[in-house]
This record gives C-alpha cells, sequence and structure tokens, in this order.
C-alpha cells in the first residue's frame, strides 16, 4: 500500500501500523506526534491503529522557534 | 540593602504554574543546539516557546530540540509560527499537545511580511477554537486594548503585545499603549516581539509588564550566551525598578548636594 508520510508518497507492507511504522523509521516515539487523515492518533493507540492504503500522515516534533 | 528575599518571592503564575524568571526566551534562530542550550541556561528562563514541524524523515536520527532543552527542566511553550488560520492553529496545537502532553500554548497568528503585525481577527477566531478545545492559551496581539480585552474575556490566560514588529529589534515603540494594557489587563501581561537588547527588557519591566518574551535579541546578538545573561540582568533590574516606583520626572534641576553650608 501506498501513504502519503509528511507529504511525500511512501511505500509500506500490508498490515502496518503506526508503531511500526515508528519503528521502521527509527523515531523515538517519546518525541513525536502522529496525526492520520488530519486526526491526532494517541500514543495509546499506535498498535491498535492500522494504516489504509491512501491514509495522510503527519509526523511531527518540537524545533525551536521564536 | 538586602534585597534577595524580595526577588525570590516576587512571582508570578500563568495556567495555574508558577514562575521566578521574568523572562521568557525562544528556541528559534540560533546557530546550534548546543548554542541554543548554552544561551537558555544564562537567561534564567524557565519557560521556551517552540515551534512545531515535519520530522526530517531522511535523518530521523538527527537530535531533537529536547536532547538539549529538557521539557522536564523548561516549560514547553508551543507556538503556532506559520498558521494564518484558526484550523491551522487548533491542528499545529493538537500536535504539540500530542507530543508534549500538556495544554498550554502561545497564539500567534500573523499578517503578511513586512511586518508580520498580528491578524486580529483570526487570532480572535483562533483563541476561541483553541479554547473550546481545552488549550491554556497565551496570545500575541497588537497593542489594541478593544481587542486585547476581548482576549481576555474569551479566556486568554496571558495578554502578549508586541512593542515593535517581530525579529525588527526596534524596541519598545508603543510605551504609552503598553501602559493603557497594562491598566487593564487582569491577566498576565507580556511584551512578545521587538525587544533588541537589555535596555528594551528593562523599560517594558518598568512600565509594568509582568515579564518579557523575546527570540531574536539573544539569538541574533554577537555573543548569544552572554546577551541571554544581559537580558536575565535587565528583566531583573526593570522589574525591581518597578516596584521600587521611580521618581518623579521634573522639568527643571534640583541639587542633590544641600545649598547650606557653603564655604564663603
Amino acid at each position: 500500500m501506498t501513504v502519503t508520510l509528511n507529504g511525500q508518497p511512501r511505500n509500506l507492507g500490508a498490515e502496518t501500523n503506526v508503531a511500526a511504522l515508528l519503528a521502521l523509521i527509527g523515531l523515538d516515539t517519546r518525541k513525536v506526534a502522529v496525526e492520520r487523515n488530519e486526526e491526532i492518533v494517541p500514543r495509546s493507540a499506535y498498535t491498535q491503529t492500522w494504516l489504509k492504503d491512501g491514509d495522510a500522515l503527519e509526523i511531527v516534533h518540537f524545533i525551536g522557534g521564536g | 540593602m538586602d534585597i534577595a528575599p524580595q526577588t525570590e518571592a516576587d512571582t508570578w503564575a500563568v495556567a495555574g504554574r508558577t514562575f521566578r524568571s521574568r523572562l521568557v526566551v525562544g528556541t528559534g534562530k540560533y546557530k546550534s543546539l548546543e548554542e541554543t542550550a548554552a544561551a537558555i541556561a544564562a537567561s534564567g528562563a524557565e519557560m521556551v516557546t517552540v515551534a512545531v514541524r515535519r520530522v526530517n524523515l531522511s535523518d530521523p536520527s538527527a537530535p531533537m530540540l529536547q536532547d538539549y532543552v529538557d521539557p522536564k527542566v523548561y516549560t514547553y511553550l508551543p507556538n503556532t509560527a506559520g498558521c494564518h488560520t484558526a484550523k491551522d492553529a487548533v491542528r499545529t496545537l493538537r500536535l504539540a499537545r500530542e507530543a508534549g502532553g500538556w495544554n498550554l500554548v502561545k497564539l500567534e497568528v500573523l499578517g503578511p511580511p513586512p511586518h508580520l503585525y498580528p491578524d486580529m481577527q483570526a487570532t480572535l477566531e483562533a483563541a476561541e477554537a483553541l479554547l473550546r478545545d481545552g488549550f491554556e492559551v497565551m496570545v500575541y496581539c497588537a497593542d489594541d486594548p478593544v481587542a486585547a480585552k476581548r482576549l481576555e474575556d474569551l479566556g486568554c490566560v496571558a495578554i502578549m503585545p508586541l512593542g515593535a514588529p517581530i525579529g525588527s529589534g526596534l524596541g519598545i515603540q508603543n510605551a504609552a499603549m503598553l501602559s493603557l494594557l497594562i491598566e487593564q489587563t487582569k491577566v498576565p501581561l507580556l511584551v512578545d516581539a521587538g525587544v533588541g537588547t537589555a535596555s528594551d527588557a528593562a523599560i517594558a519591566m518598568e512600565l509594568g509588564c509582568t515579564a518579557v518574551l523575546l527570540n531574536s535579541a539573544i539569538a541574533h546578538a554577537g555573543d548569544p550566551v552572554t546577551m541571554a545573561r544581559a537580558m536575565k540582568l535587565a528583566v531583573e533590574a526593570g522589574r525591581l525598578a518597578h516596584l521600587a516606583k521611580r521618581m518623579p520626572r521634573r522639568m527643571g534641576a534640583d541639587p542633590s548636594s544641600p545649598l547650606t553650608g557653603l564655604i564663603r
């Protein structure tokens, strides 16, 4: 399946949940937040949130700002 | 005079959190995360503003702000920089709330360059939406007493007018308007934007602001760490001068030495 990840298309194997995706990318889940189709995915729901073809995901973190 | 006990007790509070430092600093525009950390430590700030942005997925192991500026030590105040609508602001801060686990935020909805002046209509809309969604909103705003009162009445927890355009370093250009706002505002009032050097921060505090928020004045100084320390001292000096109540201004001279007992 193909999802849009931070604005870029990305191919993923079937049966991928948010926890697996973050592990695949290599991100520390404590430092990021995830939005799927403009809805927040709570950290507690990462393993139960299964991705679907066409999903739009945003993965954000805090950076320097004023 | 021993002023230490007085300054220690002189705290301010917003959204149920108490702070000793009256300097809030941004974490943007530094050369490196190391410099960010050193300048923030030197500033003595306890609250720092941060932005929310996409993770760079091509370099997921790159160091993150939290590795250098510990959210357990500093209160993170996520901002809405780059948001131009209420919808964008709410979306960004919901992500911030999830990433950080708290709901104290800085709302800023800006007009176009070159002034980036606060768009008060959009700011009011965004503030309403955020407050409905359970956020505690510290709000960047124009020095407009009508709009500021409306934001306060909506339930914003701090009113944060500009002293001059963001990043301009022009200093406090609106002392009279800030004084009006200080007079009418019951929640903390912070000057947010415009401070260029230490004396500007001192002026804001002497006027009676609760605290000062700045970023560029430190980050763009020749030596950010030294300027951070200067800002810390200026905010403290300005605060003490405000508490001490300055002498009245007079049009003529008034000699400090007695005129009696002069030799003839």
